[in-house]
């Protein structure tokens, strides 16, 4: 689990930026990646890979792995990593491999 | 539709980036700097202008020298478009201008295009692979992920955390770490016994280094808070559906702790992938275990017109990347006609005096902390390939049957075909193939890489401005 450091724990509680996660409200702070709010809401995976269908999460935080792929207001594959919170941002949970929708 | 221009276009906003647009800029040149994250800085000074973490006590000092990059950059006349991925480079085919190149990004999901005439690739470094067993696991992050989750948005970990590997940025988190007031429960050192008198022989140059006294100050500080384990082998992560504990093997005895955080770090390596699509020559450092672009005094590299400069021409660090910036921002000036080279070469003095200052002693923690083979050449089941799930098994049996290069690989496993495209499993398939053919690393080669160098989809490319040509090309028009 991560938490956050009073400076950043203030900034987020005086303004949070609200998205949820697979339906569950959580308050971000303002500038956080999508990857870094999974942290802090103690989700340290966000996805079952593809192959094995085994749990996974953000690795690298820098838009290298790909392991923080999420599904971002019904967009699959976005990185979580590289994608800033947003008021009202639906963040869902990947599991195995994405389709193509006709 | 317009299409952006520029002279020259800097790709990555970290120090080599900024100090090469904020020189080029300096020199009348129309500069262009291009930057995947939303705030410059790079990794190294990840956040700087943005970072809840304000105590300059905890970050340290050597961070903050990252702002002095920023304010120079803004004032610099150089344009700026952060938030931008780079995905495509190609040589200009229009037939006006003649020279230069057709270069595709996409930001916020859109993509575009811009020309440029001359291209200087900062984009750095990233951390070399570290495959052990459970690496894929949840709650198992790399160490410079974990500063950069302290660096922009102020997240320490708050239970059990194992720092693992070699490299100074495993002890430089853990001060950090300790400064925030976050607590780790071991550093385990994968640095085998030996090492210190192989690097030895280059002490002289690191005692008179500007790394020395931080450096020391900072394991001290580290070495009396954060219980360290030595010779560390066997190194793995345990769980099942995610970080559960780590075991190690050391002095002789096994042990198994219980964690919910195990930060690996086992180096840098430059970032191959942009630099190797655009057609650059690399070579194997055998010194550093990685490929780096084959580039000159200037950054230039082998193809005319692009050149590299930073941690993405070969490791020597951020302050290094600052002047190799400048250098190869010089360069680029006198290759677009904004200086001759009499000029170009006297400005360029002071940057490799501080160049040649800022590398001093870098071969004696380059020998002291290269990553063991046994971390680099895993066995068994361990996954080599994280996107295609790929084990060291599979690859080493593959060349069994006769498989003799990555690309080949890539065709019976899928390994280096998922979405990080090679970035973090090319180094170990293509030393275990060395490996198991007995040969050396240059000769078994890389991943041949093509663009788009970072996955997009459809509707990004549908974006791409389009012209009554490029319609017809593909578009059955009536008569």
């Amino acid at each position: 689990m991560f938490k956050r450091l009073d400076e950043a724990a203030g900034q987020a509680g005086r303004a949070p930026v609200r998205v949820t996660v697979d339906g569950g409200e959580v308050r971000c702070r303002e500038g956080d990646s999508v990857a870094a709010a999974l942290f802090a809401s103690g989700h340290a995976d966000c996805r079952d890979t593809v192959v094995n269908e085994v749990p996974r999460g953000p690795y690298c935080m820098m838009g290298v792995c790909y392991d923080c792929l999420v599904t971002i207001d019904g967009v699959p594959n976005r990185q979580g990593c590289m994608t800033l919170v947003r008021e009202g941002m639906r963040i869902e949970r990947q599991r195995g491999a994405r389709e193509v929708r006709p | 539709m317009t299409t952006t221009q520029c002279d020259l276009l800097v790709i990555g906003a970290g120090p080599a980036g900024l100090a090469a647009a904020t020189t080029a800029a300096g020199l009348g040149v129309d500069t262009l700097l291009l930057d995947e994250q939303p705030a410059p800085g790079g990794q190294i000074y990840r956040a700087i202008t943005t970072t809840p973490v304000t105590d300059r006590r905890i970050l340290g000092e050597d961070y903050w020298h990252g702002a002095s990059l920023v304010e120079p950059f803004r004032a610099s006349g150089a344009r700026y478009e952060p938030g931008a991925t780079v995905w495509a480079v190609s040589r200009m085919t229009a037939e006006s201008p003649d020279a230069g190149f057709e270069v595709a990004y996409s930001v916020d999901g859109q993509a575009r295009m811009l020309r440029a005439r001359h291209l200087l690739l900062a984009t750095g470094a990233q951390e070399r692979p570290f495959p052990i067993p459970g690496w894929t696991l949840p709650g198992v992050i790399t160490a410079g992920a974990a500063q950069i989750l302290l660096k922009s948005a102020g997240l320490v970990p708050s239970d059990r955390t194992v720092l693992a590997g070699c490299g100074p940025l495993l002890y430089l988190v853990a001060w950090q770490y300790l400064n925030a007031g976050a607590k780790i429960d071991a550093l385990l050192e994968t640095t085998p016994p030996g090492r210190m008198a192989q690097a030895l022989p280059h002490a002289f140059d690191f005692l008179r280094s500007p790394y020395l006294g931080k450096g020391l100050k900072l394991m001290r500080a580290v070495k009396a808070a954060v219980p360290i384990v030595k010779g560390v082998r066997n190194l793995r992560a345990n769980g099942a559906q995610r970080l559960e504990s780590v075991s190690y093997d050391a002095g002789g005895k096994t042990r198994t702790m219980a964690a919910e955080q195990l930060l690996l770090h086992q180096g840098v390596v430059p970032n191959v992938n942009l630099s190797r699509a655009v057609g650059a020559e690399h070579d194997w450092n055998e010194a550093l275990d990685c490929w780096q672009p084959r580039v000159d005094d200037w950054g230039a590299t082998t193809v005319a017109g692009i050149g590299i400069a930073g941690d993405g021409a070969g490791i020597a660090g951020a302050l290094a990347a600052e002047h190799r910036g400048r250098l190869a921002a010089l360069h680029a000036a006198r290759v677009l006609g904004r200086i001759d080279t009499a000029r170009r070469d006297r400005d360029a003095g002071p940057h490799r005096q501080a160049l040649a200052r800022a590398v001093r002693g870098r071969a004696f923690f380059d020998t002291l902390y290269k990553a063991p083979d046994a971390y680099r050449r895993p066995v068994g089941d361990t996954i080599v390939c994280r996107c295609e799930e790929v084990t060291a098994q599979q690859v080493r049996e593959t060349v069994a049957l006769g498989c003799s290069g990555p690309n080949q690989m890539k065709a019976f496993l899928r390994c280096g075909m998922g979405p990080c495209q090679g970035r973090f499993c090319g180094l170990t398939v293509s030393e275990l193939i060395a490996e198991e053919r007995g040969v050396p690393v240059s000769e078994v080669g890389y991943y041949r890489l093509r663009f788009p160098t970072k996955p997009l989809t459809l509707g990004e490319l549908a974006a791409l401005p389009q012209t009554d040509e490029s319609r017809q090309a593909v578009v059955r028009l009536k008569k």
